[in-house]
């Protein structure tokens, strides 16, 4: 499927917002979020920024922007619809918490009440753009039980490793949080392995036979309809060389994972400003890192249509 | 709306013969002169005579080779949408532009309401749908409705223009949900497929197979000539003076 940079920016993006933003929603809910109006203004900052930036990008791949409003509409039966309200819904009690945070110096009562709502607003917003992808059945890397888990752990991955690093900027660094962080990236890193395991096994769910519903024999493309590549074939029949795949691989696996747990290690061990510096290095290497993994999301994802200009 | 209805009253679709296409493309250019107007029109074309072109055309004929125990035949395949009875394209789109409607069944594409976002043409198997980068919306085949209910045609040209245009008559359109009509009585006698039926879209459209070999043989053949060179008489000696 052909990698379209806004929407991989989009949601990188957005999956670490909204795992940022549920982390504080869920901490103030549990009474752990001190009400520091200079963390408050950081940390909701980033998160926002995150979701908003990311948000705004994603009309970037539309034909029509202008008449993206209505997407909101069909939420009754679209994955994609159902993303888009839950996103703007959940601005609500962010913005409540933020709010309460920011111009009332509070994180208990109410304040971590929206907090939490905002939290579960966030995973919601996150399992819908997933399920867009999952619900796909003529993607077979997509329509995969690995798919929907797998961007939870990445938002909360990153989330976590943003949450960390801002602990260690104001001050109120936490051994557990770094090895909470360790252990999550660990767990990512072991689900995103599982799935490209799973993914490089598993072929389209129909063959040509079924495709021309010529069912008996071989059945082999020797002409197409037309010379030049076409829509269909530019966007889901993007292929990437599986020498470039393999080393895409590797850098996702250190970029995202190996380094960034390795720096995280480290600063468990090393003097507090060293330590600070070591953990927003883990966060911004990770987000690099993370945005080749949605590149290759897109790019090893095979189509059935492909079968039609005889790819298997 | 994108919900897709339990039942629509009629099923309108398309019955293509794959024993009877050529392959002559008739059907992709006459359908593609069709969307010069009307609905969904123009089909646009970027670069035609240049040389990156790149177009939106609703009806694509492959050729494929198919091997079977009989031999090996060439099947030209056009493929167009399928008008499904469960549609993934209409229930994944955002903006309720794609839809299915309950009086015949027909997909459609409202251009007006379309974001161009082009999830639908990732749901749909078959590639049905192409995205018009000059309009930024999505296109798929409208089974001519502009054209199967336009009272300023003959009635007998109320057809789709790919059926009306088909030299050898390898396309069929009718109500495919009307056991009862010709071309229901069609895809029975022949014994017309759906494409990729294990997805579970449910096509509207239906492919008749290429017939077996055996059964069309033979008898189509010239009978042997006869003996030629007579035994005996004049004739015969006049034959063996001849041959020598």
């Amino acid at each position: 499927m052909h990698p379209a940079y806004s929407v991989i920016f989009f949601t990188t993006a957005t999956g670490a917002g909204y795992g940022l933003l549920a982390l504080l929603g869920i901490l103030a809910g549990l009474g752990l979020v001190p009400p520091d109006l200079w963390l408050g203004l950081v940390s909701l900052g980033i998160a926002f920024g995150l979701i908003a930036t990311g948000l705004l990008s994603s009309t970037g791949h539309l034909g029509r922007p202008e008449r993206a409003w209505r997407a909101f509409s069909q939420w009754r039966t679209s994955w994609l619809s159902r993303e888009g309200v839950a996103s703007v819904v959940t601005f609500v009690p962010a913005g409540v918490f933020a709010w309460g945070w920011i111009f009332l110096g509070r994180t208990d009562g109410w304040v971590a009440a929206a907090g939490v709502i905002a939290a579960l607003g966030a995973t919601l917003t996150v399992i819908a753009t997933a399920m867009i992808y999952r619900s796909l059945k003529p993607i077979p890397q997509w329509y995969s039980p690995f798919t929907v888990p797998g961007y939870l752990l990445l938002s909360w991955t990153s989330g976590t490793l943003l949450l960390v690093a801002l602990q260690h900027v104001f001050g109120m660094p936490s051994q557990m949080w770094n090895m909470g962080a360790i252990l999550l990236t660990a767990a990512a890193w072991i689900w995103k392995r599982a799935s490209w395991r799973r993914n490089d096994a598993v072929g389209l769910p129909v063959d040509l036979n079924s495709a021309t519903g010529l069912k008996s024999g071989t059945v082999r493309s020797i002409e197409w309809p037309h010379t030049e590549e076409n829509y269909l074939l530019k966007e889901m029949g993007f292929r990437v060389a599986r020498k470039h795949r393999l080393r895409l691989r590797s850098f996702v696996e250190m970029a995202g994972f190996a380094v960034p747990m390795a720096l995280l290690v480290v600063a468990l061990f090393t003097p507090v400003i060293a330590a600070i510096a070591l953990c927003v290095l883990a966060a911004l290497i990770q987000f690099s890192g993370l945005l080749v993994e949605r590149w290759l999301f897109f790019a090893e994802a095979k189509h059935t249509v492909t079968l039609y200009y005889g790819r298997e | 709306m994108t919900c897709v209805p339990a039942a629509t009253e009629k099923s309108l679709g398309l019955v293509i013969d794959l024993d009877v296409c050529v392959g002559c493309q008739a059907c992709v250019t006459s359908c593609k002169e069709w969307n010069t107007g009307g609905h969904m029109a123009p089909l646009t074309d970027l670069d035609p005579y240049g040389a990156k072109p790149d177009g939106v055309w609703f009806n694509r004929v492959h050729t494929y080779e198919q091997e079977t125990t009989q031999g090996g035949r060439t099947v030209h395949f056009p493929r167009s949408c399928l008008h499904c009875a469960e549609p993934a394209c209409v229930t994944v789109c955002p903006t309720g532009a794609s839809y299915k409607r309950t009086s015949d069944g027909i997909v459609l594409v409202d251009e007006s309401k379309c974001i161009g976002c082009k999830l639908c043409s990732w749901a749909c198997p078959y590639g049905a749908r192409e995205f018009d980068t000059d309009v930024g919306v999505m296109k798929k085949c409208t089974l001519c409705v502009d054209r199967i209910y336009n009272d300023k045609l003959a009635e007998e040209d109320r057809v789709p223009a790919c059926v009306a245009a088909c030299p050898t008559s390898a396309r069929h359109f009718g109500d495919l949900g009307d056991p009862q009509s010709a071309v229901s009585q069609l895809v029975a006698e022949r014994e017309g497929v759906s494409l990729m039926p294990e997805l579970g879209y449910r096509p509207t459209n239906k492919y008749l197979p290429p017939r077996d070999r055996a059964a069309r043989t033979a008898d189509m053949a010239a009978p042997y000539l006869s003996e030629a060179s007579p035994q005996g008489g004049f004739l015969g000696w006049i034959d063996r003076v001849l041959s020598n």
